[in-house]
């Protein structure tokens, strides 16, 4: 009887091909939209995930997410260092600063410097696209993220030290290229040490952004963090703490998240419409043959189980479509637009949410159905 | 048990049906006692909203009487339930109806063979089953027509070889020839008549078509919800 329950399905194909529309609309557009959202959340912390090689990031304990930079003195790095535990402690500097182009443009940059000394935060070998990180120790130098150096320069090929920017009346040289997770504010990166990047920006009282520290072999980063901060009064989190501190501030300070989901709920409702009412329509044009099968001798546990099983087609193949459509979409973007760093990001949760949403118009589509076929009387074939 | 001329395939014994309650109320049939035969073809006549397609349901466990017996094969209907019932009808009815309901996606052959999957036959078997009974009546070459492609006498004859292909004890057919014309009519009653009366089996035919009266054993007349007479033919 499952065959018999294919066959009624794909027998009408403008219905059928409307149902697995309506489903696939729905999985697109939720697939789609939660991945971008996805991807800009993620993107707002590409620096925490860029800035690797410590365990724990100090910070003012009123800093609430990256870009909110709030300056340590320069005592705050050795009361950190001071703290048992800590196996070391270096500087970071984390700004904004105004790049003036050899065109005479202004662009703004993100500036990271690293400790003079460790070079601690420095992007890793494999993340290195041309230059060696060891020549930010060259006077002036700077090393720029890809997506930076697509935006700045378009499809020039690099040669070290061949471009310049000025910051701040200095000059900064551009010395290697390396890879970064993309940004929120698609601004470049530039990387440089520690003294260099006080020059690149105007003169300040407090430039201590964020103190990265390691803690000591067999210490858990958490526990040296909480007596950092019971130490300092400051703010001591791990990669992953920082990251949803971040994520956390995006989600509740501004209207992202409620635009992104009023886009999602649309999505599911409008599948669920479509979907819900051409199954509906479906069923009731196939009311009569159900009435016969059921005066054939086919109960309503079969019966249920033959629309049960209608429903999952449509749901498995509007989904399958859909998430594809919706993959197709970040890959094709991805590579169509070179200058803006991507911001589509497909996790497993949203493979799993999407889906459960498809399971859900589905099965609505399916009980709306249902009760109409379980409450008619087999009867009706004689009318 | 055995079917033989003297037992009754059919016994109904003061089956009454009502639908609706208050002053909606309307019995449908009042106090009904009837016997039917193996082996014969009898015809339910009688004006339009009389009571024969409440009177076949309720024979063919697609209605509950409000009162009264009802034993169809040998069982007692009136205190069958649920899934027993879906069961006895898959098992043992035939139906054909007015509209054929045949599934449009379906092929003739599979068209039939739906009684035999709902069985729970395998696919090949059971289509090449129905395959033989298409040919019984007479439509061996349109066995992968669809039915939109087959006239209202053909399809009324897949309908047909489905009511048949599982072999059912009981034929239930609610106007078959209402909605084909006189010619078409006859053949369709001429093939009950050949193919699906047997010694063992029962067939009942609701008709107010008085141009197939002639192909009935016997003729049930029903008048506002009561039997007015059975005659036999000869
Ligand atoms: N489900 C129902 N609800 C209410 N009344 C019904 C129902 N089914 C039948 N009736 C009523 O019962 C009576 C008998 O109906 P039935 O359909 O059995 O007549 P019929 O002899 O088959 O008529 P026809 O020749 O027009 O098919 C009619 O008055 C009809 O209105
Ligand atoms: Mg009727």
């Amino acid at each position: 009887m499952n065959w018999v329950a294919l066959k009624m399905l794909t027998g009408d194909k403008t219905k059928y091909f409307g149902i697995v529309f309506g489903v696939s609309f729905a999985a697109l557009l939720m697939g789609q939209q939660s991945a971008i959202f996805c991807g800009l959340m993620r993107n707002t912390t590409s620096q925490i995930r860029d800035v690797q090689g410590a365990d724990l990031w100090v910070m003012d304990k009123n800093v609430q997410f990256i870009d909110d930079v709030k300056p340590l003195s320069e005592n705050d790095l050795y009361r950190v260092r001071g703290v048992p535990g800590v196996k070391w402690a270096v500087r970071l500097y984390k700004g904004l600063g105004r790049a003036r182009l050899t065109d005479g443009n202004f662009q703004q940059v993100i500036i990271l410097g690293l400790d003079n000394a460790t070079l601690v935060g420095a992007p890793a070998p494999w993340r290195v696209l041309h230059g060696n990180i060891e020549d930010l120790r060259q006077p002036d130098a700077v090393f720029i993220d890809e997506f930076g150096w697509r935006y700045l320069f378009g499809a020039e090929p690099f040669v070290a030290g061949a471009k310049t920017l000025e910051l701040n009346d200095r000059r900064a040289v551009i010395v290697g290229v390396c890879h970064c997770n993309p940004t929120f504010q698609t601004f470049p990166i530039l990387y440089c040490t520690y003294s260099q990047a006080l020059q690149f920006i105007p003169q300040e009282r407090k430039t201590l952004s964020f103190v990265l520290a390691k803690a000591e072999d067999g210490e858990s980063p958490e526990a040296v963090g909480e007596r950092i901060t019971e130490q300092t009064g400051h703010k001591a989190l791990t990669d992953e703490q920082f990251f949803w501190t971040t994520i956390g501030y995006y989600l509740k300070r501004t209207g992202i998240p409620i635009n992104f989901g009023i886009t999602v709920t649309l999505g599911f409702v409008v599948g669920c419409a479509i979907a819900g009412q051409t199954f509906y329509l479906f069923t009731i044009e196939n009311l009569k043959q159900f009435g016969a099968l059921k005066a054939m001798g086919v109960g309503n546990l079969r019966l249920v189980g033959m629309i049960l099983l209608q429903a999952a087609v449509v749901g498995v193949i509007g989904y399958g479509i859909g998430i594809g459509g919706a993959a197709l979409f970040g890959y094709v973007f991805e590579r169509a637009v070179k200058t803006a760093p991507p911001a589509f990001y497909f996790s497993w949760h949203i493979l799993a949410l999407t889906g459960g949403a498809v399971a859900a118009i589905v099965t609505a589509a399916a009980l709306v159905s249902m009760r109409r076929v379980l409450f008619l009387e087999a009867g009706v074939v004689f009318r | 048990m055995t079917a033989t001329a003297t037992q009754a395939a059919i016994r109904l014994t003061g089956v009454t049906k009502e639908f609706g309650t208050g002053d909606a109320r309307v019995t449908a049939l009042h106090e009904v006692d009837l016997e039917m035969p193996y082996g014969e073809l009898v015809l339910l006549v009688g004006p339009s909203g009389c009571g024969k397609t409440t009177l076949i349901s309720i024979v063919a466990g697609l209605l509950d009487a409000t009162a009264g017996e009802v034993e169809v094969l040998g069982e007692n209907l009136t205190r069958m339930r649920g899934g027993r019932k879906v069961r006895f009808r898959g098992d043992n009815i035939g139906f054909v109806f007015q509209q054929y309901n045949l599934l449009p996606a379906l092929t003739a052959a599979e068209n039939a063979s739906v009684p035999l999957l709902i069985a729970g036959w395998d696919r090949k078997k059971a289509v090449a089953k129905a395959a033989e009974l298409l040919d019984a009546v007479g439509l061996g070459a349109r066995l992968n027509s669809y039915p939109n492609q087959l006239s209202g006498g053909q399809q009324q004859r897949v309908a047909i070889a489905r009511a048949l292909v599982h072999g059912p004890r009981l034929l239930v057919c609610d106007e078959p020839t209402a909605a084909l014309d006189a010619a078409s009519g006859r053949t369709v009653m001429g093939l009950i008549r050949q193919v699906a009366v047997e010694a063992d089996r029962a067939v009942v035919v609701v008709t107010h078509d008085s141009r197939v009266y002639d192909f009935g054993d016997r003729i049930v007349s029903m008048s506002d919800g009561r039997i007015e007479s059975v005659k036999t033919r000869e």
